[in-house]
This record gives C-alpha cells, sequence and structure tokens, in this order.
C-alpha cells in the first residue's frame, strides 16, 4: 500500500515538474544575441532569458562567493561571456556552488547548464560529459612557508614530508600515485591546509598554482610559492555529454574572446592581478 | 558497479580506519562520560558544578567546531599530535557529553532505596556507585547508550574533512577519481556504514534482553 502511494507521489511530483518547465519554456526572453538553430541549448536557453551555471564558491581568484552573495573571479567571468553571446545578461545568471564531487552528477542531471569550476579535462570524466576549452592551463605547484625553510624545490624535494591537498583533488591523486614517498594529509578545502602550514602540521600545500596564488595574496606574509609547476591542467567547461551543438557555440566563443581580448580583460581583473607570470588563452580542443 | 569492485582495497582501508575510531572513540567517550556522569551526582556541588557546565559547552557545540578547535587550537599551544589523534580526542570530548546524560538518566532510575541501603551498610559514595547503583544503571539505558553509539559512528565522518583518510573521505576521493561512478561508490560508502551501525542495533537488541532488570 505504501508504496503505491509513494509512486503515486512520484507521479505528481514529475507531472508539476513538467507543467513547470513548460510554462518556463513560454517566458519571452530573448533579448538580442545571435539567432541559433531551432532546438538547440542555445536557442533554448536563449528564449528562455536566463541560464544557470555551476562555479565554485570557495575559490579565491576563480569563484568565489562575494559579501554581497554574488561570485567573483576568472571562472565566472568566463561563464559571463558565454551567456552574454546567447544574449543573456549576468544579472540573468543563476549561480550554483558546485564542488570537485557533485560536477558530474548536476551535469548529468541538468541542474547547470554548463559549468565552469577549476574543472580539469581527463577522459575519465569525457566518459560522462563533454568539455568545451580549455580556457585556461594551469599547472600543479607547491606553496611552502615563507622562506623555504625546508628547501623545497619540486615534488622530488617532498619526500618524507608532510604535503597537504584537499580530498580526491587530481593534485593529490597526483601525489598518491607519482610522489608515494610524500606523506599526503587531505582536507575538504585549502584554507584548512594553509591553516595547517600556519601552524606547522604541514610542510606544503600542492595544487595548482593558480590557487595556491589565492591563499597567497591572503597572507602574503606567511606564504610563498616554489613557482615550478610540474603538469599540466587544462581547465575546460563542462556541458551535457552528447550535446555537441553547445560545446562547439562555446569553444567558438572562447575562439571569439582570444581575438577581441575579451579573455585577457577577464584575467587581468581576476586571477592577472595576482599572477607573477603573463599568462595567454590557449587553443581551444574540438575533440 | 565496476568502479566500487575495483577499489574494494580503498573501501577497506576507509573502513578499518572509520571502525578503529569509532572503537577507541566509543570505548573512551564512554568512560569519561561515566565519570562526568558520577561527578553530576556528586554530593560535592563544585564536582556537580563542573560536569554540569561540561555537558551544557560541548553538548551545545557543533561537533565541527570542536573539530576546529582540537585541530588548529590544541597546536598552537604547542600541542601536535596526529590527524587521527586529535579526530579520537574530537569525537571524545563531544559525544561523552551524550553518554554522561545517558547514564545520568540510568542513575537516576535506580530506585533511591538502593543508594541510603548502600550508604547504611557503610559503602563510601564512591563504592555505593561502583558496586550498587552503576551495575544497575547500565542495565535500563542500554538502548540510548547504543544509540549515541551510532551517532559517534556516522559522526566520524566529520574527520574527513580534517586530515584522517577514513570511509567519507575514500568516498570522496573514489567519486571524484571515477566522475563517471559517483552514485555507486557514495552508495558503496553507506553500506559500509551501515555494515558497522546495524549489527550495533542489533546487538542492543540482544543486550537488552539478556540483561534486563526484574522489576
Amino acid at each position: 500500500m505504501r508504496s503505491r502511494r509513494l509512486t503515486g507521489l512520484v507521479g505528481v511530483a514529475v507531472a508539476l515538474t513538467l507543467v513547470l518547465a513548460a510554462c518556463g519554456g513560454d517566458d519571452d526572453g530573448g533579448q538580442g544575441g545571435a539567432s541559433f538553430a531551432e532546438g538547440s541549448t542555445m536557442a533554448k536557453l536563449q528564449s528562455a532569458g536566463k541560464v544557470t551555471v555551476g562555479t565554485k564558491f570557495d575559490q579565491p581568484l576563480f569563484g568565489l562567493k562575494n559579501l554581497e552573495g554574488k561570485p567573483e573571479g576568472f571562472d565566472v567571468e568566463i561563464a559571463k561571456i558565454i551567456a552574454d553571446e546567447m544574449g543573456i545578461k549576468a544579472d540573468n545568471i543563476e549561480w550554483v556552488e558546485t564542488v570537485s564531487a557533485n560536477r558530474e552528477p548536476f551535469i548529468q542531471q541538468g541542474k547547470v547548464d554548463y559549468v565552469v569550476a577549476t574543472y580539469t579535462i581527463n577522459d575519465k570524466r569525457k566518459k560522462v560529459i563533454d568539455f568545451a576549452g580549455p580556457y585556461y592551463v594551469a599547472g600543479q605547484d607547491i606553496m611552502v612557508k615563507k622562506g623555504n625553510p625546508l628547501g623545497i624545490k619540486g615534488p622530488e624535494d617532498l619526500s618524507g614530508k608532510k604535503v597537504c591537498s584537499v580530498t580526491g583533488s587530481t593534485p593529490a591523486e597526483n601525489i598518491r600515485t607519482k610522489y608515494p614517498q610524500a606523506k599526503l594529509t587531505e582536507f575538504d578545502v585549502y584554507s584548512k591546509c594553509a591553516e595547517a602550514l600556519k601552524n606547522g602540521q604541514v610542510d606544503a600545500v600542492t595544487t595548482d598554482n593558480v590557487i595556491l596564488l589565492g591563499l597567497i595574496s591572503k597572507d602574503q606574509e606567511t606564504f610563498e610559492l616554489v613557482g615550478k609547476p610540474f603538469t599540466e591542467e587544462p581547465y575546460g567547461i563542462g556541458v551535457k555529454k552528447g550535446d555537441d551543438q553547445f560545446r562547439t557555440f562555446i569553444n567558438d566563443v572562447l575562439d571569439k574572446t582570444k581575438s577581441d581580448g575579451r579573455w585577457q580583460q577577464a584575467w587581468d581583473a581576476t586571477a592577472g592581478k595576482v599572477a607573477t607570470q603573463d599568462a595567454t588563452q590557449p587553443p581551444v580542443d574540438r575533440y | 558497479m565496476d568502479a566500487v569492485l575495483d577499489n574494494l582495497d580503498a573501501y577497506r582501508q576507509g573502513f578499518v580506519t572509520t571502525l578503529t575510531l569509532t572503537v577507541i572513540a566509543s570505548a573512551l567517550a564512554l568512560v569519561l562520560g561515566t565519570l562526568l556522569a558520577a561527578m553530576r551526582v556528586s554530593p560535592i556541588p563544585t564536582l556537580r558544578g563542573a560536569g554540569t557546565t561540561y555537558v551544557a559547552i560541548v553538548r551545545n557545540t557543533p561537533l565541527t567546531v570542536v573539530f576546529f578547535f582540537v585541530v588548529f587550537v590544541l597546536p598552537q599551544l604547542d600541542i601536535s599530535l596526529s590527524f587521527f589523534v586529535f579526530a579520537v580526542i574530537a569525537v571524545t570530548f563531544y559525544h561523552a557529553a551524550f553518554f554522561c546524560e545517558v547514564v545520568r538518566s540510568g542513575i537516576n532510575s535506580v530506585a533511591a532505596g538502593q543508594a541510603e541501603a548502600a550508604r547504611s551498610i557503610g559503602l563510601t559514595f564512591t563504592q555505593s556507585l561502583r558496586l550498587v547503583i552503576l551495575p544497575q544503571a547500565f542495565r535500563t539505558v542500554i538502548p540510548p547508550l547504543i544509540s549515541v553509539v551510532i551517532a559517534l559512528t556516522k559522526n566520524t565522518s566529520i574527520a574527513a574533512a580534517f586530515g584522517v583518510i577514513e570511509l567519507t573521505a575514500i568516498g570522496t576521493r573514489l567519486a571524484n577519481a571515477n566522475g563517471d561512478a559517483v552514485i555507486p561508490l557514495l552508495a558503496g560508502v553507506a553500506v559500509c556504514y551501515l555494515v558497522i551501525t546495524l549489527p550495533s542495533g542489533w546487538l542492543a537488541g540482544r543486550l537488552e534482553r539478556r540483561l534486563a532488570v526484574a522489576r
């Protein structure tokens, strides 16, 4: 009996969702922009006049929620450029926090239309979602205490040292598999790694250089960057698997931002402020 | 499903860490909680006050905050231990407050005549508590004691955010490394927790029947 009632409830919920979705589609938005092929994701988003974007809320310089509750950073700027190309204003973007563990499910379930969240392109992820881009190539680097008291010059020097990263992140896996002599400590966020480094509970923090720069920018008295990236982490924009039209569209947008300088503008306004080296936009990979 | 089977070794590592943390912290918290309960029913006002204050403060603070204090404040006092030991400390101190209240309610359920009789044959307060009251008290509070143990088991997951690679941390790690199988991998983690918590409940039922006080 009980399960039948549950089934009924689910049915009602599904029907409601469908009705609501249909209503949502009728909204007249479409404030200009290019015209897109009928039925494409771009056309749908354009006529809805709004878009849901997944980004990080706790990543300084890339996606960090400010005190007004709006995220800001390089990822956020890239997401805005893409929305703008579909005629959607920045105010009509709904930001959803995506953390490392929920990015794929959110894309698969359609909870977000695309994800710009320091999202490294790799083959495993490509099995369930598709990537446009890359729009930036980061590299894994090491952050140590100011003055580098232990003389850590690269990942080889980490053996026997306590190194901190975020549970399950690509850099943590790198250390675990390629430098197993290093003693890996894992927290859920990088700010805790920074705190542990400050307290002397760990000897180094490792992740993508730009993320470390964000941590250093907050406390330049205490931390410094080793400054020798030892991996390449191409950041891509996650879209639903098989939506090649949408992926090609985003890739076209990224090509455009390269020539018209909007990429450089976005970089200079965000991560470029603390980056020690000049950055250039990588070519997109139309696989 | 393949993703789960491919990573059984990682699951085992996380499971063992969670189980070790649970067992050590439960044992220590039960001892500390019993001491606190004894303080709260003792005839000395200072001890009573101290016990009450401890329970009031610790029980009403989120465990995450307790973890923050233990993991990041103790090192500033030059106490440096492994993150696992820090986790044991945080989980123990937090749950001792809950154990204390359970044991105290058990003590209160023992008829006052028992304590009076114990004192009248010349037992000291400690003796009457240890030999007469607590053995009866524990029997009546087995179900709530196990409830606290089950809550403790699940609360150890907070250690994942503080440098301990236990089940939840393994789940996060696997989910991140295998974006194509997030749901089965996390379901696997849930099953591992059930393997610890379900038998605890079953054990509680058995113990309760075996040790019930005939009244």
